[in-house]
């Protein structure tokens, strides 16, 4: 996207709209959605928002406006924000260590198969590489992180685990993600996490937010159990 | 002062209008399934309407009265009694010390609501009762459980009972099944004939179906689209996957996903939905958002001018 073209906006229910930025997932995309995002948050009447890849759910209060008065709204906002600046205010980095060992990576060996790879170039490459969460969804804090390097793309797996244990570090085609929680995935585990991503008593309650840049970090064995890593089953 | 919980039920949730303003980080909103309910169960008691209130669905609930209170019941009747004696739903009763209101199973609609005055004391997370049993969140511990045995609702005892019943005009008609649609998102990826296909079908409700979603069984009906890129899912939206069957999104849906979308159902045509059980057919009917709105607005004005 070169310059930023005016989202089209469509009413999806009496009670919310949904602003499409594009038809295609790019990073100054991203960077414009979490813009608006951020400064619709601060509206009255703004129920909820749920920012994505290429757009973005607005909940509004239907007592406060109607759909002239949210079209209205929505059209002054994004008209306030600079169009030559790209930029994401409190925008993180966040470093997430993972413990790539293989009693937590059960399809480590899996994904080396198919990239035709080592294992440890499996590592070495998903650690390299600096992610941008493009959204978050599926379970609280799930954060979609994109784009993993082409040399690591593996497709899903064809039965999905009914269990993923909480922090598991995975990947699916072009995206990484950590679970959470313990949920059912598809997607190939390659390591673990002792960290939190979710967190109902702090102030962000997730770790990771829409826009903001993730990095892991190797630690052994002894680090990821020092920082309370749990080695429970499949 | 409380009602201490002797039998637990099927499923009962302390619930009030939901957890809004945290679906950016992926966390569903929870709240009662049938609003239009649970907003006249406050209502009649006067209470504000974000007051706490229990969803009972399907029933076998029995509740024991540790103080004099005011309460009333909305929405399915579940065959109700108190102390023995049948009560009906959509309207208040007193409550004394000691007595016993229980819920037996369904004759008409599927999910009651229990309000009392100045509402069930909870302590909210994240700013709400509401509970969501998937994501542990919400409740009497805030950790997502239904109601359990030996549970205590607590409540502030009141003793000026009023009797007050909602308006015959204003109870919803849950045998009315045309279920009204927005449409919206992807409806453009349906062709006309499988539009209307759909708005001519009649859908059976699955057993599958839950506060997430209701699934339906009936006609196919396929979009041109594969499937899109994930985006935010609003609440009642028309999930088509690719066996065709429709997937009604309800309160506790998932934030984001990307299967083709054909519109959303509206709260009101939701609460009627939620009220239906597995095996109950039932049809949608197209709505403009115009529509959608004058009649929102008449429900509410409904409920502020009896208030």
């Amino acid at each position: 996207m070169s310059s930023k073209d005016f989202p089209n906006i469509e009413m999806v229910s009496n009670q919310s709209c949904l602003l499409t930025f594009s038809q295609v997932i790019s990073e100054p995309t991203s960077n414009y959605i979490a813009q608006v995002t951020q400064h619709l948050v601060q509206l009255a009447g703004i129920v909820d928002l749920v920012p994505s890849y290429t757009t973005l759910l607005v909940v509004f209060d239907d007592d406060h406006y109607d759909r002239f008065a949210i079209f209205k709204t929505i059209r002054q906002t994004i008209e306030a924000i600079d169009p030559n600046d790209f930029s994401v205010k409190d925008q993180r980095e966040v470093v997430i260590p993972v413990y790539y060992g293989k009693e937590v990576a059960p399809d480590i060996d899996d994904v080396a198969n198919h990239c035709k790879l080592s294992v440890d170039e499996v590592i070495k490459r998903h650690h390299e590489t600096t992610y941008r969460a493009y959204a978050i969804g599926f379970t609280p804090g799930f954060a979609f992180l994109g784009n993993t390097p082409d040399e690591l793309h593996t497709p899903r797996k064809t039965t999905p685990r009914l269990k993923v244990p909480t922090g598991s570090v995975a990947l699916a085609e072009n995206q990484t993600a950590v679970y959470p929680s313990v949920t059912p995935g598809g997607w190939q585990i390659i390591g673990r996490t002792p960290v939190n991503l979710i967190d109902w008593g702090s102030k962000n309650l997730a770790l990771i937010a829409m826009g903001d840049s993730v990095r892991f970090e190797p630690i052994s064995r002894d680090e990821f159990l020092v920082q309370g890593g749990l080695l429970d089953g499949f | 002062m409380a009602f201490n919980v002797i039998k637990p039920g099927l499923l009962a949730l302390v619930q009030d209008l939901g957890r809004h303003g945290h679906q950016s980080i992926g966390l569903t909103t929870g709240g009662p399934m049938d609003e239009v309910a649970f907003r006249w169960g406050n209502a009649l008691l006067d209470n504000d309407c974000n007051c706490p209130e229990i969803e009972i669905t399907f029933g076998m609930l029995t509740l024991e009265a540790q103080a004099d209170t005011s309460i009333a019941i909305t929405g399915a009747d579940l065959a109700a009694t108190l102390n023995d004696k049948s009560i009906t739903p959509w309207q208040t009763y007193a409550i004394k010390k000691g007595d016993v209101l229980a819920f037996q199973q369904p004759i008409w609609g599927l999910r009651a609501y229990l309000a009392v005055k100045g509402g069930f004391h909870c302590e909210p997370t994240l700013g709400s009762v509401a509970t969501v049993v998937r994501e542990k969140i919400g409740g009497l511990t805030g950790n997502g459980d239904k109601l359990q045995k030996g549970d205590v609702l607590a409540y502030q005892a009141y003793h000026d009972h009023e009797k007050r019943s909602v308006p015959r005009l204003a109870i919803p008609n849950y045998g009315n099944r045309e279920i009204p649609v927005i449409l919206g998102y992807q409806y453009q990826s349906f062709s006309s004939l499988e539009r209307a296909n759909f708005f001519s079908s009649d859908y059976k409700v699955s057993s599958n179906s839950d506060r997430m979603g209701y699934r339906l069984e009936g006609q196919e009906i396929h979009s041109n689209l594969k499937g899109i890129i994930s985006e935010g899912i609003a609440y009642g939206a028309i999930q088509i996957p690719k066996d065709g069957q429709p997937i009604v999104l309800l309160q506790d849906r998932q934030t984001i996903g990307g299967y083709p979308k054909i519109g959303c159902v509206t709260r009101i045509g939701g609460s009627i939905l939620a009220q239906q059980k597995p095996g109950d057919v039932i049809q949608f009917t197209p709505i403009t958002v115009d529509q959608a709105e004058q009649e929102r607005h008449l429900q509410m004005a409904r409920l502020t001018q009896w208030r």
